[in-house]
């Protein structure tokens, strides 16, 4: 704020014009070039009109404050008021137009003036005015913050605020003028508030109802995957899970199994390389082995669902699947290729490994005429008793008869498949006896990587340009 | 059971079968590729075949063919066979009995 006495000497044109004191706010100049010609005032004398007018204004406006401000402090307001209450007579038709003028358009001025003499009040002591507005201004700001928060309708409690306020302490034009704008600024921040929060609420409801889409679709899918039978429970009980299709139950298993199989090629691969001690590669190979127990243990209980799956060799890459006997590997096969890898062999170890291969082939041989004999015996059941085109009763019988046997024939092959298993856990088994540690260890990562070479042919093979 | 083991005393090696077995076809064809001539009941065609039967049971035959007898003893079903037929436990069992000479 300016310095509050600021003398404006007036060149004397005979008014008798009072000693004008520098609005605190203003700058002497013209504010009121636009009034002073509506009032139509003369050119000549516009700065002591000017003037006058300031003066005029200050009367108004002291008359105005006078009710709430204390002006006894202010001994020049005083003077002013006692000069001007002659002036006001004087120029009366001056002093109306100006008030009216006043009052009708400046109303940021007078807002201004209110305001800058409160503050400028202020500085010297404490008035009423100061403090309520304060106290309001206090106020208005409290509840401009509590606006922050999701609240839309606070406008009415603002307003009745800004009503009472004033009530309170001031019933002057320039208070009520400060209350509508403090008004019309609250609302329009709370009209900012309520939008924002319509939007914050139209986004939330927007991703309930995404996320609620979603989850009836992943309802859907599981609803689908456990009627094709796929192991949906983590729990360990697998016959349970196993009902409707178990071949696709078991084709996951399969899968889980073969990514942990890897797992535990690659560490019997580092212990091999990193040349590991005896006790470490020992309770690598007997993991191992648990896990080849965990295979056909699972083949089994497949088995028990569904034979012809296993059998079949559908859970098998292409190329393993070509070569398959009796829904596995053949161990005699495996065996030969071991031999060599597994230089160097003591006599003993030779002779042992040896027998043991001569052992699996008599047992697959004879397990492979079984199959020949089931087959056969199969074929008979089915072919005997070709149904007699005049369709007797009897023939009826006849084949639920046949179809009956068939049936258990059939019931068989899952005594076969899980004989051919046993040939090859047995024969896995009896080979880690002869073998020592470390021998055994290189020849089950030997057999690992035969089969993942081969399940990589099978790989490559499908994927192969074709002409 | 009597019977069984009367029948199963009279030969070193000793198979009780069925007829629509094939699961026995293979255990008798793994006795002939040893060079072993198993002595061979078809307990379906025999007229205890149900007391036989149900005594294999009791040995804990399961399935109760085929039922192994070497020397007189009970050795097993199709399952025990192989097994003992890898690691090489037969084929002494059978020298034993003088089933096989080597």
């Amino acid at each position: 704020m300016g310095s509050r006495a600021r003398t404006v000497n007036v060149s004397s044109t005979g008014d008798s014009n009072n000693v004008v004191n520098g609005m605190p706010s203003y700058a002497p100049p013209p504010p009121m070039p636009s009034s002073s010609s509506s009032m139509g005032i003369d050119a000549t004398n516009v700065l002591p009109s000017r003037i006058s007018e300031f003066g005029n204004l200050e009367q108004s406006l002291g008359f105005r404050v006078e009710d709430a401000i204390n002006l006894s402090r202010n001994p020049l307001f005083n003077q002013l008021q006692l000069k001007s209450n002659s002036q006001a007579l004087g120029a009366d038709v001056q002093f109306g137009a100006l008030s009216k003028s006043i009052a009708n358009s400046d109303i940021n001025i007078s807002a201004a003036i209110a305001g800058s003499q409160t503050l400028s009040l202020q500085k010297d002591s404490q008035p009423n005015l100061a403090s309520t507005s304060a106290g309001h201004r206090e106020n208005w700001g409290e509840s401009n913050m509590a606006d922050a928060s999701p609240r839309t309708d606070t406008s009415t409690d603002d307003t009745e605020d800004k009503n009472q306020m004033p009530e309170r302490g001031e019933s002057s034009e320039r208070s009520k003028d400060k209350a509508d704008q403090k008004t019309l600024r609250r609302l329009a921040q709370n009209r900012e508030a309520a939008r924002k929060s319509r939007l914050r609420k139209k986004a939330y409801v927007q991703q309930l109802e995404s996320s609620r889409l979603k989850l009836t679709q992943l309802e859907q899918e599981l609803q689908r995957a456990r009627q094709q039978g796929i192991f949906i429970s983590s729990s360990g009980d697998q016959t349970h899970s196993m009902s409707g299709n178990g071949a696709m139950a078991f084709d996951v298993e399969y899968a889980r199994w073969l990514e942990e199989h890897n797992r535990q090629t690659n560490e019997l691969r580092a212990a091999i390389n990193s040349h590991a001690g005896d006790i470490e590669l020992r309770t690598i190979v007997d993991n191992f082995m648990t896990q080849f127990d965990d295979i056909f243990r699972l083949k089994g209980i497949a088995a028990k669902a569904d034979v012809f799956h296993i059998l079949s060799g559908m859970w098998k890459t292409p190329a393993e699947r070509c070569f398959m006997w009796i829904g596995g590997f053949r161990s005699s096969e495996l065996l030969k290729l071991l031999v060599n890898q597994l230089e160097p062999l003591t006599e003993q170890q030779l002779m042992g490994i040896y027998n043991l291969q001569q052992s699996s082939q008599q047992a697959e041989d004879a397990l492979s005429q079984g199959m020949d004999a089931l087959q056969q015996s199969l074929a008979e059941t089915l072919a005997n008793g070709a149904p007699n085109p005049s369709g007797s009763s009897g023939n009826v019988a006849n084949y639920m008869g046949q179809m009956a046997m068939a049936m258990g024939k059939l019931g068989t092959l899952e005594g076969f498949l899980r004989q051919a298993d046993n040939l090859r856990q047995q024969t896995l088994q009896q080979m880690l006896r002869i073998l020592t540690t470390r021998q055994s260890a290189r020849a089950l990562l030997a057999i690992s990587d035969y089969f993942s070479r081969l399940r990589a042919l099978s790989s490559l093979w499908l994927a192969r340009p074709r002409e | 059971m009597d019977r069984v083991r009367d029948l199963a005393s009279k030969k070193a090696a000793v198979i009780f079968t069925k007829s629509s077995c094939c699961m026995c076809h293979s255990i008798k064809q793994l006795f002939y590729e040893l060079g072993a001539s198993p002595a061979v009941h078809e307990i379906d065609k025999d007229s205890y075949g149900r007391e036989m039967e149900w005594a294999l049971r009791t040995l804990g035959c399961n399935p109760s063919v085929p039922a192994v007898f070497i020397g007189g003893n009970f050795v097993g079903s199709s399952k025990d066979v192989i097994s003992l037929h890898v690691d090489g436990t037969l084929k002494q069992m059978l020298m034993d009995a003088k089933a096989i000479w080597f």
